[in-house]
């Protein structure tokens, strides 16, 4: 596989949300909005990144009963880095006096530890391959999981807020509140898993 | 009273999997068989008590005195990945029936993220041990039956006719959003 290939596989063809369906509780409840959508996304792309670097430079050296337990310990200490980094620089509140970025993503960013997608990685890739394929696979799977809960964000966003990344779209009589509240998380990435099976039919 | 209400939040309002949306990759992966589902829940209810009673001792009484509550996260998940190994050891020697009624499921929970999401919502409350236990085995309940009531739902789905393009998942996370809908009607309750 080429370097580009690598890169590119996780952005569509192995979609980590819409293909492989892995790592679905940040996708259904980090979604209310495309804003919050995406900086979930991209906290999970920078653990992605940095653990399977980490990873795939010291898998060598590692024996092969402790690695599971090994790779925890590697990702967990990247999440705690963002972690602080988050509650550090987007903890204030927001202009309506609404909850922090922080606070909405609340225990999701913690509980990226484990999110299935970044283990996944681990074990199936970056145990095996080098650190700069091993990068560019943890960035093109990590922003195509991006690209799909920022997608699913701004749908529900759209429909049930009538906003687009904050900004107003449709008039408040036109909101179909259920599209932020729970059942709407999942009916809207069913109908947008079988739209994504049927593109990739075609 | 108290425990009454809180046992019926965990259960039936904020459902940890329908509103909160904690553990859904075990929620969609084994709800293909009521028999698995329930094997799967009785397994989760089991270690989720064991961990939340031992996270919150070490919170208590390492992390919160040393004032390193900043290793909660990898701390958690070290002592849910041993715990879940020594329920394996330990069950496999004491009883052999519930072993082969539960095996297949342990390896499975280290990453499922009900039981870390619930270790760390423990804190984030503040409760009491005793609180904290109750909170737990409630939440383990409402997964489990959360995970029964949707196994049944898909074998019935699966006589159904259901177009090309939705079948598989698609048609699954439809029918569990039609679920939730329905678990939405408990929020007025407490």
């Amino acid at each position: 596989m080429t370097n580009w290939q690598i890169f590119s596989k996780g952005l569509i063809r192995e979609n980590p949300t819409f293909v492989l369906i892995l790592g679905m509780c940040p996708v259904l409840a980090t979604t209310t909005a495309a804003m919050s959508g995406m900086s979930m996304g991209l906290a999970t792309t920078f653990v992605l990144v940095l653990s399977n670097m980490v990873i795939s430079a010291i898998a060598r050296f590692i024996p092969d009963k402790v690695r599971i337990p090994s790779y925890i310990v590697v990702i967990a200490s990247f999440v705690t880095v963002v972690d602080l980094l988050m509650a550090a620089y987007v903890n204030t509140p927001g202009a309506d006096g609404g909850p922090s970025l922080y606070d909405q993503l609340g225990i999701f960013v913690p509980l990226i530890v484990v999110n299935c997608i970044v283990l996944g990685r681990a074990e199936a890739f970056a145990s095996k391959n080098g650190v700069w394929p091993s990068f560019l696979d943890g960035l093109g799977i990590g922003l195509g999981f991006t690209l799909a809960l920022t997608l699913l964000g701004a749908i529900r966003e759209f429909f049930g807020a009538g906003t687009f990344f904050g900004l107003p779209v449709l008039p408040a009589s036109m909101n179909v509140l259920v599209f932020i509240m729970a059942p709407g998380a999942f009916i809207v990435l069913g109908y947008v898993i079988a739209l994504v099976n049927r593109l990739r039919k075609s | 009273m108290e425990y009454i209400l809180l046992i019926v939040s965990a259960i039936f309002v904020n459902n940890v999997v329908l509103s909160q949306f904690l553990g859904i990759c075990p929620f969609m992966g084994v709800s293909n068989k009521v028999s698995t589902a329930m094997g799967m829940g009785a397994a989760v209810t089991f270690v989720m008590t064991l961990s939340s009673i031992v996270t919150f001792l070490i919170y208590k009484y390492v992390l919160a005195p040393l004032d390193i509550v900043f290793m909660q996260t990898i701390t958690y998940i070290l002592v849910i990945a041993a715990l879940v190994q020594m329920v394996e050891i330990v069950l496999k020697k004491v009883s052999p029936a519930l072993y082969q009624a539960l095996g297949v499921f342990l390896p499975l929970i280290t990453t499922n993220c009900t039981i870390l999401g619930v270790t760390l919502l423990l804190i984030q409350k503040d409760f009491t041990l005793v609180q904290g236990v109750v909170y737990a085995v409630a939440t383990a309940v409402g997964f489990a039956l959360a995970l029964v009531i949707f196994a049944g739902l898909r074998s019935q789905l699966e006589l159904a006719d259901v177009p090309e393009g939705m079948k598989g998942m698609p048609v699954a996370f439809v029918t569990a959003g039609i679920l939730a809908l329905a678990f939405m009607g408990f929020s007025g309750m407490v």
